[in-house]
Protein backbone atom coordinates (compact mmCIF):
# COMPACT_ATOMS: atom_id res chain seq x y z
CA UNK A 1 0.00 0.00 0.00
CA UNK A 2 2.70 2.17 0.81
CA UNK A 3 4.29 2.12 -2.56
CA UNK A 4 0.81 3.03 -3.85
CA UNK A 5 0.95 5.86 -2.51
CA UNK A 6 4.08 6.77 -3.59
CA UNK A 7 3.17 5.64 -7.22
CA UNK A 8 0.11 8.45 -6.88
CA UNK A 9 2.45 11.31 -5.77
CA UNK A 10 4.95 10.62 -8.36
CA UNK A 11 2.75 9.71 -11.50
CA UNK A 12 -0.19 11.83 -13.00
CA UNK A 13 -1.48 8.68 -15.34
CA UNK A 14 -1.00 5.48 -15.26
CA UNK A 15 -2.08 3.59 -18.08
CA UNK A 16 -2.56 -0.06 -18.17
CA UNK A 17 -3.42 -2.71 -21.04
CA UNK A 18 -5.37 0.01 -23.02
CA UNK A 19 -7.09 -0.73 -26.37
CA UNK A 20 -9.56 1.49 -28.30
CA UNK A 21 -11.37 0.65 -30.99
CA UNK A 22 -13.21 2.91 -34.03
CA UNK A 23 -15.80 -0.19 -35.03
CA UNK A 24 -13.73 -2.56 -36.74
CA UNK A 25 -10.52 -0.74 -36.56
CA UNK A 26 -7.76 -0.86 -33.76
CA UNK A 27 -6.85 2.35 -32.79
CA UNK A 28 -4.49 1.64 -29.96
CA UNK A 29 -2.83 -1.82 -28.82
CA UNK A 30 -2.41 -2.97 -25.43
CA UNK A 31 -0.70 0.44 -24.10
CA UNK A 32 0.87 0.79 -20.65
CA UNK A 33 2.56 3.80 -19.78
CA UNK A 34 3.54 5.72 -16.53
CA UNK A 35 3.20 9.73 -17.18
CA UNK A 36 5.00 11.27 -14.24
CA UNK A 37 4.37 14.67 -12.55
CA UNK A 38 5.22 17.77 -13.50
CA UNK A 39 7.16 16.72 -16.19
CA UNK A 40 7.06 17.11 -20.13
CA UNK A 41 6.01 13.72 -21.99
CA UNK A 42 6.50 13.85 -25.63
CA UNK A 43 4.44 11.63 -27.86
CA UNK A 44 6.66 11.23 -31.63
CA UNK A 45 5.51 8.82 -34.35
CA UNK A 46 4.12 9.08 -38.01
CA UNK A 47 1.00 9.87 -38.94
CA UNK A 48 -1.53 7.95 -37.83
CA UNK A 49 0.12 6.13 -35.08
CA UNK A 50 -2.73 6.74 -32.59
CA UNK A 51 -1.05 9.25 -30.35
CA UNK A 52 -3.53 11.75 -30.89
CA UNK A 53 -6.60 9.01 -30.27
CA UNK A 54 -4.23 8.50 -27.18
CA UNK A 55 -3.97 11.78 -25.50
CA UNK A 56 -7.60 12.56 -26.51
CA UNK A 57 -8.50 9.54 -24.30
CA UNK A 58 -6.69 11.08 -21.36
CA UNK A 59 -9.22 13.97 -20.93
CA UNK A 60 -11.82 11.51 -22.29
CA UNK A 61 -12.49 13.72 -25.36
CA UNK A 62 -12.42 10.68 -27.57
CA UNK A 63 -15.96 10.64 -25.80
CA UNK A 64 -16.85 12.83 -28.54
CA UNK A 65 -16.19 10.37 -31.43
CA UNK A 66 -18.80 8.32 -32.29
CA UNK A 67 -18.19 4.33 -32.23
CA UNK A 68 -14.98 4.96 -29.73
CA UNK A 69 -14.50 2.31 -27.84
CA UNK A 70 -12.16 1.96 -24.60
CA UNK A 71 -11.02 -0.95 -22.57
CA UNK A 72 -8.57 -0.93 -20.14
CA UNK A 73 -7.46 1.45 -17.25
CA UNK A 74 -6.46 4.99 -17.17
CA UNK A 75 -5.91 6.17 -13.51
CA UNK A 76 -5.45 9.41 -13.43
CA UNK A 77 -4.48 10.65 -9.55
CA UNK A 78 -4.83 7.08 -8.79
CA UNK A 79 -8.72 7.05 -9.95
CA UNK A 80 -10.13 5.44 -13.05
CA UNK A 81 -11.24 8.19 -15.39
CA UNK A 82 -13.48 5.58 -17.34
CA UNK A 83 -15.26 4.30 -14.66
CA UNK A 84 -18.72 5.35 -13.58
CA UNK A 85 -18.08 7.36 -10.99
CA UNK A 86 -15.37 9.69 -12.50
CA UNK A 87 -17.26 13.12 -13.28
CA UNK A 88 -16.04 14.07 -16.94
CA UNK A 89 -16.27 17.71 -16.41
CA UNK A 90 -14.39 17.49 -13.36
CA UNK A 91 -12.03 16.16 -15.08
CA UNK A 92 -11.67 18.05 -17.89
CA UNK A 93 -10.84 20.49 -15.42
CA UNK A 94 -8.13 19.42 -14.01
CA UNK A 95 -6.80 17.82 -17.56
CA UNK A 96 -7.12 20.88 -20.04
CA UNK A 97 -6.45 20.71 -23.74
CA UNK A 98 -4.51 22.95 -26.23
CA UNK A 99 -5.76 21.98 -29.92
CA UNK A 100 -3.44 22.22 -33.35
CA UNK A 101 -5.21 24.64 -34.50
CA UNK A 102 -5.55 28.28 -32.44
CA UNK A 103 -9.11 28.09 -31.42
CA UNK A 104 -10.07 30.97 -29.49
CA UNK A 105 -13.62 31.11 -29.14
CA UNK A 106 -15.24 33.94 -31.26
CA UNK A 107 -15.80 36.02 -28.43
CA UNK A 108 -13.14 38.88 -26.84
CA UNK A 109 -10.01 38.12 -25.19
CA UNK A 110 -11.42 38.69 -21.63
CA UNK A 111 -14.08 36.49 -22.25
CA UNK A 112 -11.98 33.91 -23.69
CA UNK A 113 -10.07 34.05 -20.41
CA UNK A 114 -12.64 34.07 -17.99
CA UNK A 115 -14.97 31.19 -19.31
CA UNK A 116 -13.65 28.77 -18.31
CA UNK A 117 -13.57 29.51 -14.45
CA UNK A 118 -17.25 31.00 -15.08
CA UNK A 119 -18.00 27.13 -15.83
CA UNK A 120 -16.95 26.21 -12.70
CA UNK A 121 -18.87 28.58 -10.81
CA UNK A 122 -16.51 32.10 -10.51
CA UNK A 123 -18.01 35.22 -11.33
CA UNK A 124 -16.59 37.63 -8.50
CA UNK A 125 -15.51 40.33 -11.06
CA UNK A 126 -12.43 41.10 -9.22
CA UNK A 127 -11.28 37.57 -8.93
CA UNK A 128 -11.97 37.13 -12.88
CA UNK A 129 -9.69 39.95 -13.56
CA UNK A 130 -6.87 38.23 -11.42
CA UNK A 131 -7.15 35.15 -13.38
CA UNK A 132 -7.30 37.55 -17.08
CA UNK A 133 -3.83 39.02 -15.72
CA UNK A 134 -2.41 36.05 -14.47
CA UNK A 135 -2.98 33.65 -16.99
CA UNK A 136 -1.92 36.46 -19.67
CA UNK A 137 1.72 37.16 -17.46
CA UNK A 138 2.24 32.94 -17.43
CA UNK A 139 1.80 33.08 -21.16
CA UNK A 140 3.95 36.17 -21.90
CA UNK A 141 1.07 38.29 -23.55
CA UNK A 142 0.32 40.49 -21.17
CA UNK A 143 1.68 43.70 -22.27
CA UNK A 144 0.86 42.77 -26.07
CA UNK A 145 -3.27 42.30 -24.67
CA UNK A 146 -3.44 44.79 -21.52
CA UNK A 147 -4.92 47.52 -23.61
CA UNK A 148 -7.12 45.33 -25.94
CA UNK A 149 -8.73 42.69 -23.17
CA UNK A 150 -12.05 43.60 -24.38
CA UNK A 151 -11.32 43.51 -28.53
CA UNK A 152 -11.74 40.08 -30.51
CA UNK A 153 -9.44 37.36 -29.93
CA UNK A 154 -9.65 36.83 -33.23
CA UNK A 155 -8.18 39.58 -34.20
CA UNK A 156 -4.55 38.43 -33.05
CA UNK A 157 -2.08 36.67 -35.03
CA UNK A 158 -1.89 32.85 -34.72
CA UNK A 159 0.68 33.13 -32.53
CA UNK A 160 -0.94 34.95 -29.70
CA UNK A 161 -4.22 33.03 -29.80
CA UNK A 162 -2.65 29.48 -29.36
CA UNK A 163 -0.83 31.32 -26.07
CA UNK A 164 -4.50 32.77 -25.26
CA UNK A 165 -5.68 29.16 -26.04
CA UNK A 166 -2.94 28.17 -23.32
CA UNK A 167 -3.58 30.97 -21.13
CA UNK A 168 -7.68 29.81 -21.31
CA UNK A 169 -6.53 26.36 -20.37
CA UNK A 170 -4.38 27.50 -17.33
CA UNK A 171 -7.39 29.41 -16.51
CA UNK A 172 -9.32 27.05 -14.93
CA UNK A 173 -5.71 25.62 -12.68
CA UNK A 174 -5.15 21.94 -14.60
CA UNK A 175 -2.79 19.79 -13.07
CA UNK A 176 -2.29 18.50 -16.94
CA UNK A 177 -2.42 20.08 -19.93
CA UNK A 178 -2.43 17.91 -23.25
CA UNK A 179 -1.45 19.46 -26.13
CA UNK A 180 -2.06 17.89 -29.78
CA UNK A 181 0.39 19.17 -32.23
CA UNK A 182 0.46 22.94 -30.59
CA UNK A 183 2.82 24.79 -33.12
CA UNK A 184 2.33 22.67 -36.18
CA UNK A 185 -0.06 25.59 -37.83
CA UNK A 186 2.87 28.23 -36.78
CA UNK A 187 5.99 30.06 -37.84
CA UNK A 188 9.08 29.32 -36.35
CA UNK A 189 9.10 32.53 -34.03
CA UNK A 190 5.70 31.73 -32.73
CA UNK A 191 7.25 28.68 -32.32
CA UNK A 192 9.84 29.30 -30.62
CA UNK A 193 8.01 31.27 -28.37
CA UNK A 194 5.50 28.19 -27.40
CA UNK A 195 8.69 26.15 -26.94
CA UNK A 196 10.42 28.72 -24.57
CA UNK A 197 6.69 28.80 -22.86
CA UNK A 198 6.21 25.27 -21.97
CA UNK A 199 9.51 25.10 -20.69
CA UNK A 200 8.41 27.75 -18.21
CA UNK A 201 5.42 25.59 -17.39
CA UNK A 202 7.13 22.37 -16.75
CA UNK A 203 7.65 21.55 -13.11
CA UNK A 204 4.44 23.47 -12.56
CA UNK A 205 2.36 21.50 -14.95
CA UNK A 206 2.26 17.92 -16.21
CA UNK A 207 2.61 18.58 -19.87
CA UNK A 208 1.86 15.63 -22.37
CA UNK A 209 2.54 16.95 -25.94
CA UNK A 210 2.10 15.68 -29.19
CA UNK A 211 4.52 15.95 -31.86
CA UNK A 212 5.83 15.94 -35.47
CA UNK A 213 8.84 17.65 -34.81
CA UNK A 214 11.64 15.46 -33.65
CA UNK A 215 13.94 18.36 -32.32
CA UNK A 216 11.05 19.97 -30.54
CA UNK A 217 10.73 16.50 -28.60
CA UNK A 218 14.39 16.43 -28.46
CA UNK A 219 14.26 20.06 -26.84
CA UNK A 220 10.65 20.01 -24.60
CA UNK A 221 10.22 16.53 -23.29
CA UNK A 222 11.65 14.80 -20.37
CA UNK A 223 10.03 11.58 -21.18
CA UNK A 224 9.14 10.26 -24.85
CA UNK A 225 6.86 8.04 -26.09
CA UNK A 226 6.98 6.43 -29.63
CA UNK A 227 3.63 4.98 -31.17
CA UNK A 228 3.54 3.03 -34.45
CA UNK A 229 0.43 1.73 -35.96
CA UNK A 230 -1.21 1.98 -32.90
CA UNK A 231 1.38 0.23 -30.24
CA UNK A 232 4.00 1.91 -28.02
CA UNK A 233 7.15 0.91 -28.88
CA UNK A 234 9.25 2.75 -26.31
CA UNK A 235 8.84 5.21 -23.73
CA UNK A 236 11.98 6.44 -21.77
CA UNK A 237 13.78 9.20 -20.91
CA UNK A 238 14.20 11.91 -23.80
CA UNK A 239 17.86 11.44 -23.53
CA UNK A 240 17.72 8.23 -24.23
CA UNK A 241 15.44 8.21 -26.53
CA UNK A 242 17.41 10.28 -28.96
CA UNK A 243 20.97 8.91 -28.22
CA UNK A 244 20.26 5.10 -27.46
CA UNK A 245 17.19 3.84 -28.45
CA UNK A 246 16.25 0.42 -27.08
CA UNK A 247 14.08 -0.46 -29.65
CA UNK A 248 15.38 -1.07 -33.25
CA UNK A 249 12.41 1.04 -34.95
CA UNK A 250 12.63 4.00 -32.51
CA UNK A 251 16.10 4.31 -33.94
CA UNK A 252 15.37 4.26 -37.79
CA UNK A 253 12.47 6.31 -37.23
CA UNK A 254 14.02 9.15 -34.78
CA UNK A 255 16.70 8.99 -37.81
CA UNK A 256 14.65 9.71 -40.44
CA UNK A 257 14.72 6.22 -42.04
CA UNK A 258 10.94 6.47 -42.28
CA UNK A 259 7.87 8.17 -41.14
CA UNK B 1 11.54 19.23 -96.36
CA UNK B 2 10.74 19.98 -99.75
CA UNK B 3 10.53 23.40 -100.83
CA UNK B 4 6.70 23.18 -102.19
CA UNK B 5 5.70 21.62 -98.30
CA UNK B 6 7.70 24.66 -96.77
CA UNK B 7 5.77 26.81 -98.76
CA UNK B 8 2.26 25.49 -98.01
CA UNK B 9 3.55 26.00 -94.47
CA UNK B 10 4.13 29.13 -94.35
CA UNK B 11 1.36 29.76 -96.68
CA UNK B 12 -1.06 28.99 -94.38
CA UNK B 13 0.14 30.60 -91.49
CA UNK B 14 -1.11 33.76 -92.73
CA UNK B 15 -4.48 32.71 -93.33
CA UNK B 16 -5.60 31.27 -90.05
CA UNK B 17 -4.14 34.61 -88.36
CA UNK B 18 -6.03 36.59 -90.79
CA UNK B 19 -9.00 34.27 -90.25
CA UNK B 20 -8.70 34.58 -86.33
CA UNK B 21 -8.61 38.57 -87.21
CA UNK B 22 -11.22 39.04 -89.65
CA UNK B 23 -13.65 36.75 -89.38
CA UNK B 24 -13.47 33.94 -86.32
CA UNK B 25 -13.34 36.42 -83.41
CA UNK B 26 -15.89 39.37 -84.45
CA UNK B 27 -18.51 36.17 -84.41
CA UNK B 28 -17.01 35.23 -80.95
CA UNK B 29 -17.45 39.24 -80.05
CA UNK B 30 -20.87 39.31 -81.20
CA UNK B 31 -22.09 36.37 -79.91
CA UNK B 32 -20.85 38.02 -76.38
CA UNK B 33 -22.44 40.83 -76.84
CA UNK B 34 -25.66 39.18 -78.20
CA UNK B 35 -25.76 36.88 -74.73
CA UNK B 36 -24.82 40.21 -72.67
CA UNK B 37 -27.47 41.58 -74.52
CA UNK B 38 -30.39 39.55 -73.93
CA UNK B 39 -29.06 38.87 -69.51
CA UNK B 40 -29.56 42.49 -69.59
CA UNK B 41 -33.10 42.71 -71.12
CA UNK B 42 -33.90 39.71 -68.89
CA UNK B 43 -32.70 41.31 -66.12
CA UNK B 44 -34.53 44.47 -66.97
CA UNK B 45 -37.44 42.88 -67.59
CA UNK B 46 -37.47 41.18 -64.54
CA UNK B 47 -36.84 44.50 -62.42
CA UNK B 48 -39.41 46.42 -64.55
CA UNK B 49 -42.41 44.04 -63.36
CA UNK B 50 -40.97 44.34 -59.96
CA UNK B 51 -41.41 48.27 -60.06
CA UNK B 52 -44.57 47.97 -62.01
CA UNK B 53 -46.53 46.19 -58.72
CA UNK B 54 -44.72 48.32 -56.70
CA UNK B 55 -45.37 51.65 -58.14
CA UNK B 56 -48.83 50.58 -58.97
CA UNK B 57 -49.75 49.45 -55.79
CA UNK B 58 -47.72 52.73 -53.74
CA UNK B 59 -49.03 55.20 -56.42
CA UNK B 60 -52.70 53.65 -55.84
CA UNK B 61 -52.08 53.34 -51.97
CA UNK B 62 -49.58 56.07 -50.52
CA UNK B 63 -51.88 58.97 -51.26
CA UNK B 64 -55.08 56.78 -48.88
CA UNK B 65 -52.24 55.94 -45.83
CA UNK B 66 -53.47 58.95 -43.52
CA UNK B 67 -53.19 59.32 -39.94
CA UNK B 68 -56.94 58.70 -39.74
CA UNK B 69 -55.84 55.45 -41.67
CA UNK B 70 -53.56 54.22 -39.29
CA UNK B 71 -54.81 55.45 -36.21
CA UNK B 72 -59.18 55.23 -36.46
CA UNK B 73 -60.96 52.10 -35.90
CA UNK B 74 -62.81 50.73 -39.14
CA UNK B 75 -66.39 51.67 -39.47
CA UNK B 76 -68.80 50.30 -42.20
CA UNK B 77 -66.92 47.07 -42.30
CA UNK B 78 -63.76 49.07 -43.20
CA UNK B 79 -65.39 51.23 -46.01
CA UNK B 80 -64.98 53.92 -43.81
CA UNK B 81 -62.29 55.50 -40.57
CA UNK B 82 -59.46 53.38 -40.35
CA UNK B 83 -57.12 50.00 -39.65
CA UNK B 84 -56.15 50.14 -36.37
CA UNK B 85 -57.44 47.32 -34.56
CA UNK B 86 -56.40 45.16 -37.71
CA UNK B 87 -53.23 46.97 -36.74
CA UNK B 88 -53.42 45.82 -33.21
CA UNK B 89 -54.98 42.13 -34.85
CA UNK B 90 -51.92 41.70 -36.87
CA UNK B 91 -49.00 42.84 -34.38
CA UNK B 92 -50.72 40.45 -31.64
CA UNK B 93 -50.80 37.22 -33.74
CA UNK B 94 -47.49 38.05 -35.43
CA UNK B 95 -45.40 38.49 -32.30
CA UNK B 96 -47.15 35.84 -30.53
CA UNK B 97 -46.36 33.36 -33.45
CA UNK B 98 -42.98 34.31 -33.99
CA UNK B 99 -42.61 34.13 -29.48
CA UNK B 100 -44.01 30.67 -29.54
CA UNK B 101 -42.36 29.33 -32.84
CA UNK B 102 -38.85 30.25 -32.30
CA UNK B 103 -37.73 28.57 -28.87
CA UNK B 104 -39.51 25.42 -30.43
CA UNK B 105 -37.50 25.85 -33.77
CA UNK B 106 -34.10 26.43 -32.43
CA UNK B 107 -34.91 23.69 -29.52
CA UNK B 108 -35.53 21.17 -32.40
CA UNK B 109 -32.57 22.16 -34.63
CA UNK B 110 -30.30 21.91 -31.77
CA UNK B 111 -31.67 18.65 -30.88
CA UNK B 112 -31.51 17.13 -34.87
CA UNK B 113 -28.02 18.83 -35.31
CA UNK B 114 -26.24 18.72 -31.52
CA UNK B 115 -27.89 15.58 -30.11
CA UNK B 116 -29.44 12.95 -32.19
CA UNK B 117 -27.18 10.67 -33.77
CA UNK B 118 -28.71 10.77 -36.98
CA UNK B 119 -31.04 7.53 -36.88
CA UNK B 120 -34.00 6.75 -39.09
CA UNK B 121 -36.21 8.40 -37.27
CA UNK B 122 -34.53 11.71 -37.16
CA UNK B 123 -34.42 11.35 -41.14
CA UNK B 124 -38.26 10.73 -40.81
CA UNK B 125 -38.71 13.52 -39.10
CA UNK B 126 -36.67 15.84 -41.47
CA UNK B 127 -38.61 14.53 -43.95
CA UNK B 128 -41.74 15.34 -43.05
CA UNK B 129 -40.30 19.19 -41.98
CA UNK B 130 -39.25 20.07 -45.30
CA UNK B 131 -42.83 18.43 -46.73
CA UNK B 132 -44.40 20.86 -44.16
CA UNK B 133 -42.85 23.76 -45.63
CA UNK B 134 -44.06 22.84 -48.90
CA UNK B 135 -48.10 22.79 -47.47
CA UNK B 136 -50.36 24.95 -49.09
CA UNK B 137 -51.24 27.68 -46.63
CA UNK B 138 -54.82 26.91 -46.58
CA UNK B 139 -54.40 23.24 -45.83
CA UNK B 140 -52.86 24.76 -42.16
CA UNK B 141 -55.69 27.29 -42.04
CA UNK B 142 -58.06 23.90 -42.54
CA UNK B 143 -56.41 22.18 -39.72
CA UNK B 144 -56.06 24.88 -37.48
CA UNK B 145 -59.83 24.97 -37.81
CA UNK B 146 -60.33 21.57 -37.00
CA UNK B 147 -57.76 21.10 -34.09
CA UNK B 148 -57.28 24.57 -32.06
CA UNK B 149 -60.87 26.14 -33.18
CA UNK B 150 -62.53 23.77 -32.71
CA UNK B 151 -61.78 20.06 -30.94
CA UNK B 152 -59.33 22.55 -28.72
CA UNK B 153 -62.58 24.59 -28.13
CA UNK B 154 -60.45 28.15 -28.90
CA UNK B 155 -62.99 29.45 -30.95
CA UNK B 156 -61.74 31.52 -34.18
CA UNK B 157 -59.04 33.39 -31.77
CA UNK B 158 -55.81 35.12 -31.77
CA UNK B 159 -54.55 32.04 -30.37
CA UNK B 160 -56.11 29.88 -32.87
CA UNK B 161 -53.91 31.68 -35.54
CA UNK B 162 -50.72 32.51 -33.53
CA UNK B 163 -50.66 28.55 -33.37
CA UNK B 164 -51.72 27.99 -36.76
CA UNK B 165 -48.65 30.34 -37.42
CA UNK B 166 -46.56 28.16 -35.82
CA UNK B 167 -46.95 25.48 -37.57
CA UNK B 168 -46.51 27.02 -40.65
CA UNK B 169 -43.29 28.97 -39.89
CA UNK B 170 -41.69 26.60 -37.75
CA UNK B 171 -40.05 24.11 -40.41
CA UNK B 172 -38.19 27.53 -41.76
CA UNK B 173 -36.70 28.49 -38.41
CA UNK B 174 -35.68 24.89 -37.87
CA UNK B 175 -34.00 24.91 -40.82
CA UNK B 176 -32.19 28.13 -40.98
CA UNK B 177 -31.14 27.52 -37.38
CA UNK B 178 -29.78 24.42 -38.68
CA UNK B 179 -27.94 25.50 -40.76
CA UNK B 180 -26.30 28.35 -38.85
CA UNK B 181 -25.55 25.55 -36.36
CA UNK B 182 -23.41 23.66 -39.21
CA UNK B 183 -21.23 26.82 -39.81
CA UNK B 184 -19.96 26.58 -36.58
CA UNK B 185 -16.22 25.06 -36.82
CA UNK B 186 -16.42 21.67 -34.55
CA UNK B 187 -13.24 23.42 -32.59
CA UNK B 188 -15.22 26.18 -30.82
CA UNK B 189 -17.15 23.29 -29.24
CA UNK B 190 -13.89 21.18 -28.63
CA UNK B 191 -12.15 24.25 -26.93
CA UNK B 192 -15.27 24.71 -24.69
CA UNK B 193 -16.05 20.85 -23.55
CA UNK B 194 -12.10 20.89 -22.93
CA UNK B 195 -12.45 23.51 -20.15
CA UNK B 196 -14.95 20.84 -18.18
CA UNK B 197 -17.77 22.71 -19.95
CA UNK B 198 -21.24 20.09 -19.87
CA UNK B 199 -22.43 20.30 -23.55
CA UNK B 200 -25.56 22.33 -23.25
CA UNK B 201 -23.62 25.12 -21.89
CA UNK B 202 -21.36 24.91 -24.74
CA UNK B 203 -24.21 24.76 -26.99
CA UNK B 204 -25.82 27.72 -24.97
CA UNK B 205 -22.38 30.24 -24.52
CA UNK B 206 -20.34 29.22 -27.54
CA UNK B 207 -22.40 27.48 -30.34
CA UNK B 208 -25.52 29.61 -30.18
CA UNK B 209 -24.33 33.12 -29.87
CA UNK B 210 -22.19 32.19 -33.15
CA UNK B 211 -25.45 31.35 -34.67
CA UNK B 212 -27.36 34.72 -33.45
CA UNK B 213 -27.65 36.42 -37.48
CA UNK B 214 -28.90 32.80 -38.99
CA UNK B 215 -31.17 32.25 -36.24
CA UNK B 216 -32.49 35.65 -36.38
CA UNK B 217 -32.34 35.26 -40.33
CA UNK B 218 -35.35 32.43 -39.64
CA UNK B 219 -36.83 34.50 -37.77
CA UNK B 220 -37.27 37.43 -40.20
CA UNK B 221 -38.45 34.78 -43.19
CA UNK B 222 -40.87 33.53 -40.61
CA UNK B 223 -42.63 36.68 -39.70
CA UNK B 224 -42.67 37.72 -43.65
CA UNK B 225 -44.81 34.66 -43.92
CA UNK B 226 -46.50 35.58 -40.97
CA UNK B 227 -47.33 38.92 -42.14
CA UNK B 228 -48.46 38.12 -45.45
CA UNK B 229 -50.55 34.74 -44.55
CA UNK B 230 -54.46 34.94 -45.08
CA UNK B 231 -55.67 31.46 -45.90
CA UNK B 232 -54.06 30.48 -42.82
CA UNK B 233 -56.02 32.92 -40.53
CA UNK B 234 -59.06 33.04 -42.57
CA UNK B 235 -59.95 29.95 -40.49
CA UNK B 236 -58.88 30.75 -37.72
CA UNK B 237 -58.90 33.89 -36.55
CA UNK B 238 -62.06 34.83 -37.45
CA UNK B 239 -61.99 38.02 -38.92
CA UNK B 240 -63.78 40.63 -35.77
CA UNK B 241 -62.94 44.40 -36.68
CA UNK B 242 -62.80 45.51 -32.57
CA UNK B 243 -59.27 45.44 -30.94
CA UNK B 244 -58.73 42.22 -29.63
CA UNK B 245 -58.95 42.46 -25.92
CA UNK B 246 -57.70 38.69 -25.13
CA UNK B 247 -55.93 35.63 -26.44
CA UNK B 248 -59.46 33.99 -26.82
CA UNK B 249 -60.85 36.96 -28.83
CA UNK B 250 -61.48 37.29 -32.47
CA UNK B 251 -59.34 39.63 -34.97
CA UNK B 252 -58.07 40.44 -38.44
CA UNK B 253 -55.01 40.80 -39.68
CA UNK B 254 -54.04 43.54 -42.38
CA UNK B 255 -53.85 40.86 -44.94
CA UNK B 256 -57.02 39.28 -44.11
CA UNK B 257 -58.62 42.84 -44.04
CA UNK B 258 -57.02 43.42 -47.29
CA UNK B 259 -58.77 40.00 -48.82
CA UNK B 260 -62.10 41.24 -47.64
CA UNK B 261 -61.91 44.40 -48.77
CA UNK B 262 -61.41 43.43 -52.07
CA UNK B 263 -63.68 40.16 -52.24
CA UNK B 264 -66.30 41.94 -50.95
CA UNK B 265 -65.54 45.18 -53.15
CA UNK B 266 -65.94 47.51 -50.07
CA UNK B 267 -63.67 49.92 -50.65
CA UNK B 268 -60.94 50.14 -53.14
CA UNK B 269 -58.91 53.18 -51.73
CA UNK B 270 -58.76 51.24 -48.86
CA UNK B 271 -58.14 48.22 -49.78
CA UNK B 272 -54.97 49.51 -52.22
CA UNK B 273 -53.86 51.36 -49.05
CA UNK B 274 -53.64 48.32 -46.82
CA UNK B 275 -51.82 46.83 -50.11
CA UNK B 276 -48.90 49.62 -49.94
CA UNK B 277 -49.08 49.14 -46.13
CA UNK B 278 -47.90 45.49 -46.24
CA UNK B 279 -45.38 46.03 -48.75
CA UNK B 280 -43.72 48.95 -46.51
CA UNK B 281 -43.63 46.95 -43.62
CA UNK B 282 -42.10 43.88 -45.72
CA UNK B 283 -39.46 45.88 -47.01
CA UNK B 284 -39.05 47.70 -43.69
CA UNK B 285 -38.38 44.28 -41.86
CA UNK B 286 -36.36 42.81 -44.99
CA UNK B 287 -33.87 46.29 -44.40
CA UNK B 288 -33.80 45.59 -40.63
CA UNK B 289 -32.86 42.20 -40.57
CA UNK B 290 -29.80 42.71 -43.33
CA UNK B 291 -28.57 45.37 -41.44
CA UNK B 292 -29.29 43.39 -38.22
CA UNK B 293 -27.81 40.58 -39.87
CA UNK B 294 -24.57 42.09 -41.04
CA UNK B 295 -23.91 43.84 -37.89
CA UNK B 296 -24.38 40.20 -35.96
CA UNK B 297 -21.78 38.77 -38.36
CA UNK B 298 -19.09 41.49 -37.72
Amino acid sequence: MISNVKTTNDLAFKIRDLNLHYGDFHALKDIDIDIPRHKVTALIGPSGCGKSTFLRTLDRMQDTVEGAKVEGEILFDGEDIYSKECDVTDLRKKVGMVFQRPNPFPKTIYENLVYGPKVHGITDKKRLDEIVERTLKEVALWDETKDRLHTSALGMSGGQQQRLCIARCLAVEPEVILMDEPTSALDPVATAKIEGLLHDLSGKYTVVIVTHNMQQAGRVSDQTAFFLLGELLEVNSTEKIFSAPDNKKTEEYISGRFG
Amino acid sequence: MTESVKKRQSGIRPVTETSLKGRKAPRKEAHEKAFFGMIWAVAGLTLAVLFLILGFILVKGVPHITWTFLSKEPEALGAEGGIFSVIVGTLAVTVLAVLISTPIGVAGAVYFSEYSKGGRIIKIIRFFTEVLAGIPSIIFGLFGFAFFVVYMQMGWSVIAGALTLTLMILPTIVRTTEEALKTVPMSYREGSLSLGATKWYTIKKVVLPCCKGGILTGVILGVGRAIGETAALMLTIGGSLNIPTSLFSSTRTIALHLYMLASEGISDDKTYACAALLIMIVLLINTAANRIGRNISK
